[in-house]
C-alpha cells in the first residue's frame, strides 16, 4: 500500500481549472519530482495534498487514511511536512522558536501547564529545544538559533524552513522549490541536505524543482505538469528526451 | 585653549560614561534597598522638608502636580525630589552594590522562585511604605496595577497575536458587574438585593471566586465574540468586538436589577493593596508563562503567517480562541478589581475612553512585550495624573505624546523584548568578575 496515493484529484478555481485528473502513488523511502512551466498547477498539487485547498473532485490517502476535508494542521501532525516556494517563515521569531513550534502538535503538557510553568512543561519543552537543536545541527544552521529569521542569509534561511519541516517528525516531505533563487555553492549544498534527508532519514520526498539539474540528479520517477494535466511521467532519461515535454516545457532548442 | 576645552570635554564625557558604568553595576537587589530608605526618609523627613521649602503638603506624585500648579514652587519640588528621592537612591544603591551583587549571586543558589518572592517583599515593602503618606497615593497605586492587568491581557491579542480587539471594557464591564454582584448579594445588606447571605468573615476566601468568576463571565463574552470573527482575518475582529462593547454597556444600563444607568454600589472593602498586587503579580507571572511557552508562541507564528503555523501543525483556530478568551478573563478580573476599589461601577465608564485609554497604554508601551505593557500601563498612568492640573489641554499632550512614539518607535517604547526574569534578578558584575 503506497504511503501517499492521489486518484484523479481535480481542483476549479471558480471557473478555472487548475488541476485535472491529476494521479500520484509515492511509497514511503522514494523521491518523486514534479516539473513543469510557470503557472502550471505545480504549488496548487500541494496546497491541495497539504488541506490548503479542498479538491473539487477525487481523493487523497496518506498513510491509509483519507485525508480530504482534514484541516491542513491534521493533515501535517499525521506526518506530511513542506516547504514554501517563498519562505513563509515568521517575522518576530528565533531560529530556535522555529523549530520548536513545529512540535506543537506533540506538546502533552496543556493550557495549565503552560500558564503555570509546571514541572512536566518545563521538562517538554526542555526536550523540543534539544530536538530542535539537533535538527539545525543536522541543517548546519545551529549557530544562528538564537537569531531571528530576517538577519539571516537567503541559503540558511531556507535551511531553517528544512529544519522546521523535519520537526513535525514527517513520513513524507513536500518541497516546493527547495533551490529557488540560490546560487550554484548553495544549490550543491541543498542538493546534498535533500540526499542527506533521504538516506539518513528514509523519508518519502516529493518535490518540484525548476532546475532540470537538481530533478535529474535526485529523482527516480518525475511527472511533467502542463496546465493542470499530467503530459508525461518516467525516469529523469524518458523525461529529458519526451518530445512533449521538450515542445512544452525545456523548449525547442537545447536541452539543460 | 581648544586642547584643554577638548580634553575637559573628553574628561567630563568620560566621567559620565564612568557614573553610567558604575550604576549599570547595581543589581535589582541593590534598586530597591534604595527605593526602600528612600520611602522610610520620606515618612520620618518628608513633611518638615516640605513644610521648610514652603509646600504646604508632601508632593503626592513626584512633585510633577505641584510644579504645574504654581510655577513658583518648581525649584522646591525639585530639591524636594533630590533630597528624598535621587540622592537617597543613588547613593543607598551604589554603596550597597557589592553587597547586594554578593547577595543576589547568593539568593541565585536557591530555587528562582525564593528570589523573586524576597525581591517581590521588597517592592511590596517600598510600595507600601510610598503610598503611605495619602489615600490618592493607594488609590493611583491601585489603579495603575490594575492598568497593568488590562494592558497585559491586550496585549496578548493586540500584540502577540496581531488582531485588533476593541471589546476590552466590554469584558471589563462584565467583570466588574460579576464579580460586584457576587459580593454584593452575598455580603451586603443592600437595598437592591436584601441582606446579606454570609458572614463578612468569609469574604477573604470568597473574593478570589468572585473575581475568578467575574473572568470566566467574561470569557464567556468574549466566545461570543471569537466564534464569528475568527473564522476569517482581517478588520472582522475589530468591528465585532467594538460592537460587543457598547452592547454590553447599553445592556447593562437597561438592566434594572443592577441599577441600570445609575451604577452599583457598596461593594465591600477587600480589594486593599495587597491583594491587588498580588492579582497583578499573578497575571505577569501566567502571562508571561503563556507567552514563553509554545503554546503561546503558536500566537506569534499565527500572526506572522498563519498559513505556515496550519502547516507546522498548529491548530490555529484553537489557538486564537484559546488566546482570545485568556486575555478576556485577565481582563475580567481586572474589572473586578476595579469595582472593588473604587466601590462603584457605573456602565458609563466602560465607554469609547476607557477603550482608547487601553489602546493608548498597549500601543505606548509596545507590542509583543511584557515590559512594554507595565512600562506603558505605569507610564501612561502617571503622566495623564501628573499632567492633570493641565485641564483641557492635557488631552492634547498626551496624544501628541502618543503620536511622536508612533513616528519613532512605531511598535511602542519596549517592543519585542522578553521578559526573562533570572537575568533580571542576577547579580551585575564586570565582566572579569563573571569568570
Amino acid at each position: 500500500m503506497p504511503l501517499l496515493r492521489i486518484e484523479k484529484m481535480t481542483h476549479y478555481f471558480g471557473g478555472l481549472r487548475a488541476v485535472h485528473n491529476y494521479d500520484l502513488e509515492i511509497e514511503s523511502g522514494q523521491v518523486r519530482g514534479l516539473i513543469g512551466p510557470n503557472g502550471a498547477g505545480k504549488t496548487t498539487v500541494f496546497d491541495l495534498i497539504t488541506g490548503i485547498y479542498r479538491p473539487t473532485q477525487g481523493e487523497i490517502i496518506f498513510d491509509g487514511r483519507e485525508i480530504v476535508g482534514l484541516k491542513p494542521h491534521q493533515i501535517a501532525s499525521m506526518g506530511l511536512g513542506r516547504t514554501f516556494q517563498n519562505l513563509l517563515l515568521w517575522r518576530y521569531m528565533t531560529v530556535l522558536e522555529h523549530v520548536k513550534m513545529a512540535c506543537y502538535s506533540k506538546i502533552s503538557y496543556g493550557l495549565i501547564g503552560a500558564f503555570f510553568g509546571t514541572p512536566r512543561c518545563h521538562r517538554e519543552e526542555g526536550e523540543n529545544e534539544n530536538k530542535a537543536y539537533r535538527l539545525l545541527e543536522m541543517m548546519g544552521v545551529g549557530d544562528f538559533a538564537d537569531q531571528v529569521v530576517p538577519n539571516l542569509p537567503y541559503g540558511a534561511q531556507r535551511r531553517v524552513e528544512m529544519a522546521r519541516a523535519l520537526a513535525i517528525e514527517p513520513k513524507i516531505l513536500l518541497l516546493d522549490e527547495p533551490t529557488a533563487g540560490m546560487n550554484p555553492e548553495e544549490l550543491i549544498q541543498m542538493m546534498e541536505i535533500i540526499r542527506r534527508i533521504h538516506e539518513e532519514l528514509g523519508l518519502a520526498i516529493f518535490l518540484i524543482e525548476h532546475r532540470m539539474r537538481v530533478v535529474m540528479e535526485l529523482c527516480e520517477i518525475i511527472q511533467t505538469l502542463v496546465f493542470g494535466e499530467v503530459i508525461a511521467r518516467g525516469t529523469p532519461e524518458e523525461i529529458q528526451n519526451n518530445p512533449k515535454v521538450i515542445d512544452a516545457y525545456l523548449g525547442k532548442e537545447a536541452v539543460v | 585653549m581648544e586642547v584643554i576645552t577638548r580634553n575637559s570635554s573628553i574628561s567630563m564625557s568620560l566621567l559620565r560614561s564612568k557614573a553610567l558604568e558604575s550604576l549599570s553595576r547595581i543589581p535589582l537587589i541593590g534598586w530597591l534597598f534604595g527605593a526602600l530608605i528612600a520611602v522610610a526618609l520620606e515618612h520620618i523627613l518628608g513633611i518638615s522638608l516640605a513644610l521648610a521649602l514652603g509646600m504646604p503638603k508632601i508632593p503626592v506624585l513626584f512633585g510633577f502636580v505641584i510644579m504645574l500648579k504654581k510655577l513658583v514652587l518648581i525649584p522646591s519640588a525639585m530639591l524636594y525630589m533630590l533630597l528624598i528621592y535621587i540622592l537617597p537612591i543613588g547613593a543607598v544603591a551604589r554603596l550597597s552594590a557589592p553587597l547586594a551583587n554578593r547577595l543576589a549571586a547568593k539568593l541565585l543558589r536557591f530555587p528562582l522562585w525564593f528570589s523573586v518572592a524576597i525581591h517581590l517583599g521588597l517592592l511590596y515593602a517600598a510600595l507600601h511604605m510610598w503610598s503611605g503618606i495619602s489615600d490618592y497615593r493607594i488609590l493611583m497605586l491601585k489603579l495603575t496595577l490594575i492598568a497593568i492587568i488590562l494592558t497585559l491581557s491586550l496585549n496578548v491579542i493586540n500584540g502577540y497575536m496581531g488582531e485588533f480587539s476593541c471589546s476590552h471594557p466590554g469584558f471589563m464591564a462584565l467583570g466588574a458587574y460579576t464579580a460586584s454582584v457576587f459580593t454584593v448579594v452575598l455580603f451586603v445588606d443592600d437595598r437592591l438585593f436584601g441582606p446579606a447571605l454570609l458572614p463578612p468573615i468569609l469574604g477573604l476566601f470568597i473574593f478570589p471566586i468572585a473575581l475568578i468568576v467575574g473572568g470566566m463571565v467574561a470569557s464567556l463574552g468574549a466566545l461570543a465574540v471569537a466564534i464569528p470573527s475568527f473564522r476569517t482575518r482581517g478588520d472582522y475582529l475589530a468591528i465585532v468586538s467594538l460592537a460587543f462593547m457598547f452592547i454590553v454597556k447599553s445592556a447593562i444600563e437597561n438592566l434594572e436589577i443592577v441599577g441600570g444607568p445609575r451604577g452599583l454600589s457598596s461593594q465591600p472593602d477587600w480589594a486593599n493593596l495587597p491583594t491587588v498586587f498580588l492579582w497583578t503579580i499573578a497575571c505577569i507571572w501566567i502571562i508571561n508563562n503563556f507567552v514563553n511557552s509554545t503554546l503561546g508562541k503558536a500566537l506569534n507564528a499565527v500572526r506572522d503567517n498563519e498559513m505556515a503555523a496550519d502547516a507546522m501543525t498548529v491548530n490555529t483556530r484553537r489557538t486564537k480562541i484559546v488566546a482570545f478568551l485568556f486575555a478576556a478573563f485577565w481582563a475580567g478580573v481586572a474589572g473586578g478589581l476595579f469595582a472593588h476599589v473604587l466601590r462603584y461601577v457605573n456602565p458609563g465608564t466602560f465607554g469609547i475612553q476607557k477603550l482608547a485609554e487601553v489602546l493608548a497604554m498597549v500601543y505606548f508601551g509596545g507590542l509583543n512585550s511584557v515590559y512594554g505593557s507595565i512600562v506603558g500601563a505605569v507610564g501612561f498612568n502617571l503622566m495623564s495624573e501628573a499632567l492633570r492640573p493641565l485641564q483641557i489641554f492635557k488631552w492634547i499632550l498626551i496624544p501628541f505624546l502618543l503620536i511622536l512614539v508612533m513616528i519613532f518607535r512605531p511598535t511602542g517604547l519596549i517592543a519585542f523584548r522578553e521578559f526573562n526574569v533570572k537575568n533580571l534578578l542576577k547579580p551585575k558584575l564586570k565582566p572579569e568578575e563573571e569568570v
